[in-house]
């Protein structure tokens, strides 16, 4: 949905600036995955927020319901059981949704203007009045989040609760959880709040605790803290150094300019070759020996 | 209503109506995929009833092409190998480009840049016939790795763009050799035309 509260920092498929007067804080959402209780009330305030309802589903032998994110279930908890020597079995769950990256390659890949806004404070947003359904963005996000409707051939994703913020109230998850896993606010004072928690941590002895927000992508507006920060992936494969894949910044970037540039020169060199060089005619003397072979016949 | 009988038949009614079936959907996937490539051409969207239905029928389109080529392909493959006359052509098509075809070689119905370009066109609509079904949300890139899909959607710009530089020098090739035109429009060329471009072709038409 448009807001004009909030300031546009950049739009899909648009080449030219995004209106820059105003600054606006960063905001961020900090989940403290050491303090989940996977009691999954964050993604019954994203369902109850933004009127979604997904269908019931079928168990995949975990605590994972849905199993998986859909165009109906924005957030999902991820519950992993991780066993190590040094800490025995340990049940790790990390609540699943769109990272907002800085640079989303969501928006990066998408082909139609305005289906994609990342706004000045940060928060990643898909607009599907302009949504085609092509499902770039998934091609493009390095964290595999959206997901398109079988419906209505639209992507969706979490949008941060956008419509919240943008009047100064914090995300239906954040507003929900009863242990205080996830906290909103500037991005500055959530690495603040992060480096306590990890200094915390440190001293129960999870040395490795750390922040997740990978440089990669220019840092999220989503982070992680991480009693395991040094493999990010036992906690359902998030990746250890998200980026947007060569291949998705070749075809978005560079391939672009030079496709454009190719195609004019072939259509102007053909303009220019027959304007300077003239026309392959026929010549006279084959149009004569033709013409006297043909008298032959008769 | 053709009424000079000295003229030569090049195409037949159906292999010319298999060409402007491939090269009409060849224009509007040309048209429908800048529009989904570049943010400047996406305003070509409106000429397919907007984005949405670019993304809708662009593939449609795509699989009546890859029909209808390769009924062409089959149809003229056997005319298209390439043989030490066609890389000697190829070799010296700069001349001709330059404006002195003296010294080209004598050529049979097909000269070897129109085979070189045959072959092409064959191996780009494989290439973005495989691609554009990976990439094809809808119904197929389920089944596919994002990795493959994000190949896939590479691949399939890039084949695209030197597709569309190779039919625009097939276009004015077309336009620029006087007489050519016609032989895709009804068929027949002249006597004269066919001499001077495809002698080979020329005399096993006429027996001169």
């Amino acid at each position: 949905m448009a807001l004009q509260s909030l300031d546009i920092a950049k739009r899909s498929a648009t080449t030219t600036e995004p209106p820059q007067a105003r600054k606006t804080l960063e905001v961020a959402k900090l989940i403290d995955v050491s303090k989940c209780i996977g009691c999954k009330a964050c993604q019954v305030a994203c369902m109850q927020w933004n009127d979604l309802r997904d269908e019931v589903g079928s168990c995949g032998g975990t605590y994972d319901n849905p199993t998986d994110m859909t165009d109906q279930s924005w957030t999902v908890m991820r519950f992993a059981e991780v066993e190590s020597e040094e800490r025995g079995l340990e049940w790790l769950i990390r609540k699943d949704g769109c990272m907002h990256c800085e640079d989303p390659g969501c928006l990066k890949a998408c082909p139609a203007p305005g289906a994609i806004i990342k706004y000045a404070n940060g928060i990643v947003d898909f607009h599907q009045e302009n949504c085609i359904g092509c499902g770039y963005c998934v091609t493009g996000c390095p964290f595999n989040v959206p997901r398109i409707s079988k419906k209505d051939s639209k992507a969706y994703k979490c949008t941060l609760c956008s419509d919240r913020v943008a009047v100064g109230l914090e995300p239906a998850c954040v507003k929900v959880c009863p242990t205080g896993s996830i906290s909103f606010g500037s991005k500055e004072d959530m690495k603040e709040l992060a480096d306590e928690r990890i200094t915390e941590l440190k001293e129960r002895g999870f040395k490795n605790a750390g922040l997740y927000d990978p440089a990669g992508v220019g840092g999220t507006h989503v982070m992680y803290v991480l009693n395991h920060a040094d493999k990010p992936s036992l906690y359902s494969g998030l990746p250890a150094d998200p980026t947007i894949a060569p291949t998705v910044s070749l075809w978005k970037g560079f391939a672009k300019p030079l496709a454009m540039a190719g195609i004019a020169a072939a259509a102007l060199g053909g303009l220019f070759h027959y304007v300077m060089k003239g026309p392959n005619e026929v010549s006279k003397e084959i149009e004569a020996e033709v013409e006297k072979e043909l008298e032959g016949e008769k | 209503m053709i009424r000079d009988p000295s003229d030569l038949q090049r195409y037949n009614a159906s292999e010319r109506a298999n060409h402007w079936i491939t090269g009409i959907c060849f224009i509007l996937l040309a048209l429908s995929g800048l529009a989904l490539f570049h943010p400047a051409l996406f305003p070509l969207t409106s000429l397919f009833g907007g984005g949405v239905w670019t993304r809708i029928l662009h593939p449609f389109i795509g699989v009546i092409m890859m029909l209808f080529f390769v009924v062409m392909f089959f149809r003229f493959k056997r005319l298209n190998h390439m043989t030490d006359t066609d890389w000697e052509w190829v070799k010296r098509a700069k001349e001709m480009v330059d404006g002195d075809d003296h010294n080209m070689p004598e050529m049979g119905k097909y000269n070897g840049g129109q085979k070189l370009l045959f072959w092409f066109l064959g191996l780009a609509m494989l290439v973005l016939f495989v691609s554009g079904i990976v990439i094809w949300r809808a119904y197929f890139s389920h089944y596919f790795p994002i990795g493959v899909i994000r190949t896939g959607a590479v691949l399939h710009a890039v084949f695209a763009t030197v597709m569309i530089i190779a039919i625009i020098v097939h276009v004015y090739a077309a336009i620029w050799v006087r007489g050519t035109i016609r032989a895709m429009l009804y068929g027949t060329v002249t006597r004269a035309w066919a001499k001077q471009h495809h002698r080979a072709w020329y005399r096993q038409m006429t027996g001169k």
